[in-house]
């Protein structure tokens, strides 16, 4: 027998299972072990911050122009202040900073403009992102032409150079990468062959063996009296490097795109490039664009070896800062600064590409 | 009735370049036509620049004397042995590095990659700070940081930082006590041999009793107690015939034990953390590859949390893990190359540095060094395939 008709007043939950106290127990106390590891992580956390931030901020000099001014026991970061334009844009005449200026400003709005998803006209600005944008580099950063004076590329540095490296590096294996992933997937035995042999060759040596090869090795390959600049080496080194690894994300890209695509094409008539560029290659590029940041990410970081063969990158110019007489024993600050820079660069970058995976990842996933 | 269209069955041929056959051949020519091309106008000029410059080709400059000492070798090495050993030694500190990176980086990144899936929320998140830290900068700028911030910063020999007076570390490098084994050492070894195949008997004895009777034994507690136990009895028995040679501060350096060169600690640090938070985004993917579905089943049979993993996730989930995995240990190989940048002496630092600026043999020296890494890489992609092949799950 029900006595009672009317609804029951809903209740709060339970004190023990909402509010911090509860996600403390639920995500940090949840038993013994986890009790354990939590203190434990927690005083590597003590360990490993507290002294760092001590050093890299409280205890740290901001101000001032000479090794003299820093008095302190934390870091010193006049030694960066002082050589931060050095850092950025190497030994580049500094009258003429306004071109790189203008250059990185443009490429950052070219960038900005194709990874906002909502802006329009992404075609044309990936075009002129492709097409237009290096001439225009080109003719600022090296100058020569309208009234601009030459910029030798030993005075390149810095910052600067390792975006052009790298920038430079991508945008020329992109379309090498995907003729070598076409011929890839080609029927023709001989192209299939070379293709193969090509990208597994480059991929299986590591950067520095290229780079090696480039700055060795070119100069005997060109006809007696030919000089190649020694940036124009690297390029080629790292472009056929990269070449490789961008064949293989497009290889990735096309073989997700489903083969009746290509068949229904097929059966409208077309031929194999309006099959390709037209029907398959435009699906798969957009599921390539993780991976292709992804392989830049890395060759971001792979620029770094330049160092090696004597160019003066971020890091190279970092290090050539360190052995300065004037400014001995902070290398610390130096490499700190490098690898925040980098860092930047490449945490943005990675965030990008897994929010375009997220985005491009349309399929049921847990 | 119905008149049918006459489709026609033979038609005119086609001229020869509306046939794909006979286009892919002309194709194929030109590209063979091309590639032979640049080849020959690279050698020509090759030949022309190197006569110019008075320079022989040919690998005889492997039997000359090298010249120059090496820091640390695995083989007899002096400054009057050959480029050839050289080479070899170059080698053998690659491999050397690699591996040990390749066991530390494996190490590190699995328990990372665990931490990562960690319900604990701190735990995740710093395994999710080192990956992200560690892996978003470069590791040539991590290289410098553990050799010229680190271990150049460290002590002079004198004022050593000591870890309970056997282990000493100062700018000089890292100094272990060194094991000097006595007659009666041998056994050791032996016993570790029977103990592996005692255990691995079991295993098998194990598991045919399980399936024929619905019994068995721990056995990989047995086989743990085996192999951990039977060679320290041994140990114990014969008089444990070790001693160690403990390092000694003689004058201004130490003497006798191991010495570890600062510039392998600082290229394996290196490499050991830039891999490993590669490693760990391999294992938390893998391990989030498996569907749910697999775990609750296990469970719906009532498995215990332990057997779950072992019978159901972690099987899966290496198929998943291990080809990624095995292209980050080349990785790891490949980028020990970078040794050149603090004077690690590798194969490319000792035969594509030094020996190529003594002899001026680039040619042959690149492409040997070339040929090393590319035979590395041909090796484990050839294994590579056939263990995916094993592994593969068959469907339809």
């Amino acid at each position: 027998m029900i006595h009672n008709r009317t609804m029951i007043e809903a209740r709060p939950a339970p004190s023990g299972t909402i509010g911090p106290i509860a996600w403390l127990r639920a995500n940090l106390f949840s038993g013994p072990i986890n009790s354990i590891f939590t203190l434990l992580g927690l005083y590597l956390l003590y360990v490993l911050l507290m002294p760092t931030i001590q050093w890299a901020l409280i205890n740290a000099d901001w101000i001032g122009t000479s090794r003299e001014d820093c008095s302190r026991t934390g870091a010193c970061w006049v030694f960066i202040n002082a050589r931060i334009g050095q850092f950025i844009y190497g030994l580049y005449p500094g009258s003429e900073i306004w071109r790189v200026n203008l250059t990185f400003v443009t490429f950052a709005a070219l960038i900005a403009w194709l990874a906002i998803p909502r802006l329009p006209f992404k075609h044309w600005v990936a075009a002129v992102a492709l097409l237009g944008f290096p001439l225009f580099a080109y003719f600022l950063l090296y100058g020569g032409h309208f009234g601009l004076d030459v910029v030798e590329t030993h005075r390149w540095g810095g910052l600067m150079l390792t975006l052009v490296l790298a920038v430079v590096g991508m945008v020329a294996a992109l379309p090498i990468g995907v003729l070598l992933a076409l011929g890839r997937r080609s029927h023709m035995p001989i192209v299939k062959s070379f293709c193969v042999v090509f990208i597994e060759f480059w991929r299986g040596v590591p950067l520095i063996t290229v780079l090696f090869m480039a700055s060795v090795m070119l100069p005997l390959f060109m006809p007696t009296g030919v000089s190649v600049d020694r940036l124009v080496r690297a390029l080629i080194g790292i472009t056929l490097f990269q070449s490789a690894y961008m064949a293989e994300v497009v290889r990735g890209g096309l073989q997700a795109i489903p083969r009746g695509q290509e068949e229904a094409a097929a059966a409208l008539g077309m031929n194999y490039w309006k099959r390709m560029g037209l029907i398959v290659l435009p699906q798969a590029l957009k599921m390539m664009i993780p991976g292709i940041v992804n392989t830049f990410i890395s060759l971001f970081k792979d620029t770094t070896l330049v160092m090696i063969i004597g160019l003066f990158d971020l890091l190279g110019i970092v290090q050539a800062a360190l052995s300065d007489s004037r400014w001995l024993g902070f290398s610390l600050e130096g490499y700190i600064f490098a690898g925040l820079m980098f860092w930047i660069f490449c945490f943005s970058m990675s965030r990008y590409s897994q929010y375009l995976e997220r985005k491009l990842h349309t399929g049921h996933k847990r | 009735m119905s008149a049918r269209p006459k489709v026609p069955t033979q038609g005119p041929k086609p001229p020869f370049w509306r046939d794909p056959a006979k286009r892919a051949l002309v194709f194929q020519l030109l590209l063979v036509a091309g590639v032979a091309a640049f080849l020959l106008t690279i050698i020509g000029n090759t030949q022309a620049n190197l006569a110019a410059r008075g320079i022989t080709t040919g690998f005889g400059f492997l039997n000359d004397t090298a010249g120059f000492g090496i820091v640390q070798t695995l083989i007899d090495y002096s400054s009057q042995s050959t480029y050839g050993r050289t080479f070899v030694v170059g080698l053998l500190n690659t491999l050397l590095v690699g591996g040990l990176g390749v066991l530390a980086a494996t190490i590190v990144g699995f328990i990372v990659g665990i931490a990562r899936l960690s319900p604990n929320w701190l735990i995740s998140r710093l395994a999710n700070g080192y990956i992200e830290i560690f892996r978003n900068i470069p590791l040539l700028l991590q290289i410098f940081f553990w050799y010229f911030a680190v271990l150049r910063a460290m002590p002079s020999a004198r004022d050593s930082m000591s870890f309970g007076e056997v282990i000493f570390l100062n700018v000089r490098g890292l100094y272990l006590p060194q094991p000097l084994f006595e007659s009666g050492f041998g056994l050791i070894p032996l016993a570790f041999v029977v103990a592996i195949v005692a255990s691995i008997a079991l295993t098998i004895w194990n598991k045919r009793r399980h399936e024929a009777t619905g019994k068995r034994l721990p056995a990989g507690w047995i086989s743990l107690a085996l192999i951990v136990g039977l060679p320290l009895g041994v140990l114990v028995v014969t008089g444990v015939p070790v001693t160690w040679e403990v390092p000694e501060l003689r004058g201004f350096n130490f003497r006798g034990g191991i010495t570890v060169i600062p510039e392998f600690l600082a290229l394996w640090l290196a490499l050991s953390i830039y891999t490993a938070s590669f490693i760990a985004e391999i294992v938390r993917s893998g391990i989030q590859a498996i569907s749910h579905g697999q775990t609750e089943a296990a469970q719906a049979l009532s498995l215990p949390q332990g057997l779950v993993l072992r019978l159901v996730v972690i099987p899966q989930a290496l198929r998943v893990i291990i080809p990624p995995l095995t292209s980050q240990y080349l990785n790891l190989i490949k980028n020990s190359s970078l040794a050149t940048a603090i004077g690690y002496p590798d194969l490319v630092s000792v035969f594509a540095g030094t020996t190529l600026n003594q002899t001026g043999q680039a040619i042959e020296v690149i492409a040997m060094t070339m040929a090393v890494y590319l035979t590395i890489s041909l090796l484990v992609s050839m294994f590579m395939n056939w263990f995916n092949a094993r592994v593969a799950l068959v469907e339809r």
